[in-house]
């Protein structure tokens, strides 16, 4: 079965005030496919990576999912999309379970308990797992979005910098977590300073310019 | 005539649209205050009750127009930016704000100056000059939300929302504040009760409010000029647009 | 010591698109469940949130508290004075204490990132807001309504005004949540902050303040305050079909 084209990006443009940040940018993503977007400081990763989630809105061009055009927030987008962003979306006054179960019901279905126990176990915080996320560190905070995106079952992943603060075992789960997506059929768009862990035949590369 | 209407609405080609109906719109706001002028402080005759201090409604009323039917315009034009996503219509609808508070703040300060001589008091709280401060307090909130939001395109949407709900406002605020007025003043007068009007005092109005119309648009259209050029420079098309004839450097 | 690593299974069987897409074929019912399940999710997690932050909440309301104490000291303790001043001076009040509420609504969320999670999600961002708006009325319009009885007694209100006063605020106090909420969610993420979302606010919130104060005074002059508190749940009803629509506009706007 020949991996089908779910993503396509067109004549891609975004600005930031009156600079502009690229343009032009076309690609296509297959099932099983992902794209590692690299480039200096401020050339847009992170604006890119929002226009493929739905968050912004692109100064040109468009996003299709599935085939159709989408504007940003579109409903046919929102239920495939993971995003992972800058910061790792958790609140300080719940615990890492709260967290997860709140997240997990609001975009999926509620889990059962054993769930999220098994999957904050899989990350390494099966202690820690009941304290309020304010006294965990950063490591441990992306650790929980790793679990998040291992509970709920999305199709296009979009990651920023999904490497940040991971020491080499919590990278070694990043790995796993996207070998399996990408087996399954899942896509990823991730920008990224450090290779990604999978195998490099798997990843293809965007690269974006200077800004002007 | 569908077509000829797009053709405007990217700011490259409205720019020197607005050049030329700005300054022709002026020249005939010059006119008309000119002529209104001559029917308000002239031609109409001295009220019975007020005296020659009533003249100033010649510029009070105009402007107190002027500022509602402003906001309501800048209210469409951010349903266009929200609606079809132009830039034209949020420059139009950021142009408008300033014209539509500097009239409000005339008509609050004209109409300082009719209280005084003929009700002794400059401000008397009555319902419609109330309405109209909270009116210019709306529009301050929209200038002051632009300045504060740093992505221009993110400025317009937001700007945009805040004036429909805040047209959607204006009438409400109207009518609760003629509430509160009859509640606590009665029926006594109003202080913004024109006098009886002569046809002349009429046509002196009339004459001001077109005037004022005129001298909005006029104003506004230089305005989106001015934003047109600021928001749009590094594009080229400006560029052909410098007369490099004036100082050879190049 | 953590337990033996057990197999995700998370992705076993081939990737598909949320359930929600499924549900959504399947009719109005599924969707109702869908709005009231998202007003419910909002509603009870920012309940938890802010209850883990009680600190917050009591400081809220004890500033309510201290500005109602302030104002007889600067004009007169004499009942008659009082009585006149209490109803705009306890309402007013509460609208200052739902001006410096408001920015608890969305900052936090939007700067933890939890913001962007949420309108991403799949279900209907207006039925999100919806439950969050009502989370923070609970919270911080609620306590204001409960205690104004009390103070209400210290500007010596009499009791059928004290009812009339705590039915307003009931009535008023969520509108100012919702119309408040416009501001918070415009106000993301710009210079200014609190002072600039006063600026936005405070006109439109000129209405509710008119009837609301409108009718415990007309409760004080003996006439039926009725009309006012009509007024009043009729903004509410328009506030609460059309304000979460312009609330979740603003915040996607805000995350662009």
């Amino acid at each position: 079965m020949s991996p089908a084209i779910l993503l396509e990006a067109r004549r891609l443009a975004a600005q930031r005030g009156n600079a502009r940040l690229f343009a032009g940018i076309e690609f296509t993503l297959a099932t099983g496919e992902a794209l590692v977007v690299t480039g200096a400081n401020g050339s847009g990763k992170t604006t890119l990576l929002r226009i493929v989630a739905g968050l912004t809105i692109p100064a040109e061009g468009e996003i299709r999912w599935r085939g159709k055009a989408t504007h940003p927030f579109d409903a046919h987008l929102r239920e495939a999309v993971a995003f992972n962003g800058h910061s790792p979306a958790l609140k300080d006054e719940l615990s890492a379970e709260e967290n997860l179960d709140a997240w997990t019901r609001l975009y999926d279905r509620r889990l059962a308990h054993e769930r999220i126990v098994d999957a904050l176990d899989g990350v390494g915080l099966f202690r820690q797992r009941r304290l309020p996320v304010r006294v965990l560190s950063q490591g441990q905070r992306r650790r929980i979005g790793l679990a998040r995106l291992a509970l709920v079952r999305r199709t296009l992943w979009v990651l920023d910098e999904p490497l940040t603060a991971l020491d080499a075992q919590a990278s070694g789960v990043l790995g796993a977590l996207l070998d399996a997506h990408l087996d399954a059929g899942g896509l990823c768009v991730a920008a990224s300073h450090q290779p990604l862990p999978i195998a490099a035949d798997r990843a293809r590369g965007l690269v974006l310019g200077e800004p002007a | 005539m569908l077509i000829n209407w797009f053709r405007f609405s990217s700011p490259v080609s409205f720019y020197p649209l607005a050049g030329s109906w700005s300054y022709a719109l002026g020249a005939l706001a010059a006119l008309l205050a000119g002529a209104g002028l001559v029917v308000g402080l002239w031609i109409a005759p001295t009220d019975a009750t007020q005296g020659d201090a009533y003249r100033i409604i010649f510029i009070h009323v105009p402007a107190a127009w002027m500022a509602m039917f402003i906001y309501l315009v800048m209210a469409g034009w951010s349903a266009a930016t929200l609606g079809f996503n132009t830039r034209l219509s949020a420059m139009m609808a950021q142009a408008l704000a300033p014209t539509g508070a500097l009239m409000a703040a005339i008509a609050l300060w004209t109409g300082a100056f009719w209280g005084r001589p003929t009700w002794g008091t400059y401000w008397a709280w009555d319902a419609r000059m109330t309405s109209t401060l909270i009116l210019l307090f709306l529009y301050l909130g929209v200038i002051a939300l632009r300045s504060a939001i740093e992505d221009p395109r993110r400025a317009d949407r937001a700007c945009a929302v805040l004036a429909i709900v805040g047209a959607v406002n204006v009438p409400i605020i109207y009518f609760s504040v003629q509430w509160w007025n009859t509640l606590h003043q009665g029926s006594s007068i109003s202080l913004t009760a024109a006098p009886r009007m002569a046809m002349t005092m009429l046509a002196g109005i009339l004459v001001m409010t077109a005037a004022a119309w005129c001298y909005a648009i006029s104003v506004v259209l230089a305005r989106v000029q001015a934003i047109i050029v600021e928001r749009e420079r590094g594009a080229g098309w400006l560029e052909s647009l410098i007369d490099w004839r004036v100082g050879d450097d190049r | 010591m953590s337990r033996a690593p057990r197999q995700r299974n998370a992705h076993a069987g081939a990737l598909r698109d949320a359930p929600a897409e499924a549900a959504r074929s399947a009719g109005v019912d599924d969707a109702r469940a869908s709005v009231l399940g998202a007003i419910g999710w909002a509603l009870a997690r920012d309940f938890r949130v802010a209850l883990r932050s009680k600190g917050e909440l009591g400081v809220q309301l004890l500033f309510y508290v201290i500005v109602v104490t302030l104002f007889p000291l600067a004009t007169s303790p004499s009942p008659e004075i009082l009585a006149t001043l209490g109803p705009g001076v306890l309402w007013t009040s509460a609208l200052l204490a739902s001006l410096l509420s408001l920015p608890r609504l969305f900052a936090s969320d939007y700067d933890d990132g939890t913001l962007e999670q949420i309108a991403l999600s799949p279900r209907p961002l207006v039925a999100l807001v919806s439950g969050k708006m009502a989370a923070h009325w609970l919270t911080t319009g609620l306590p204001v309504a409960a205690m104004a009885p009390l103070l209400g007694s210290q500007y010596a209100l009499e009791t059928p005004m004290l009812g009339t006063l705590t039915a307003s605020l009931l009535l008023g106090t969520p509108i100012l949540s919702l119309l408040g909420a416009v501001g918070a969610a415009l106000t993301l993420g710009a210079r200014g902050g609190g002072t600039l979302l006063a600026l936005l606010v405070l006109p439109l919130y000129a209405p509710v303040l008119i009837f609301g104060a409108g009718a415990v005074d007309a409760a004080r002059a003996g006439v039926s305050a009725t009309p006012h508190l009509s007024l009043l749940a009729a903004g509410l009803l328009l506030a609460l079909v059309a304000v979460p629509f312009a609330v979740a506009a603003a915040v996607r706007i805000a995350l662009d």
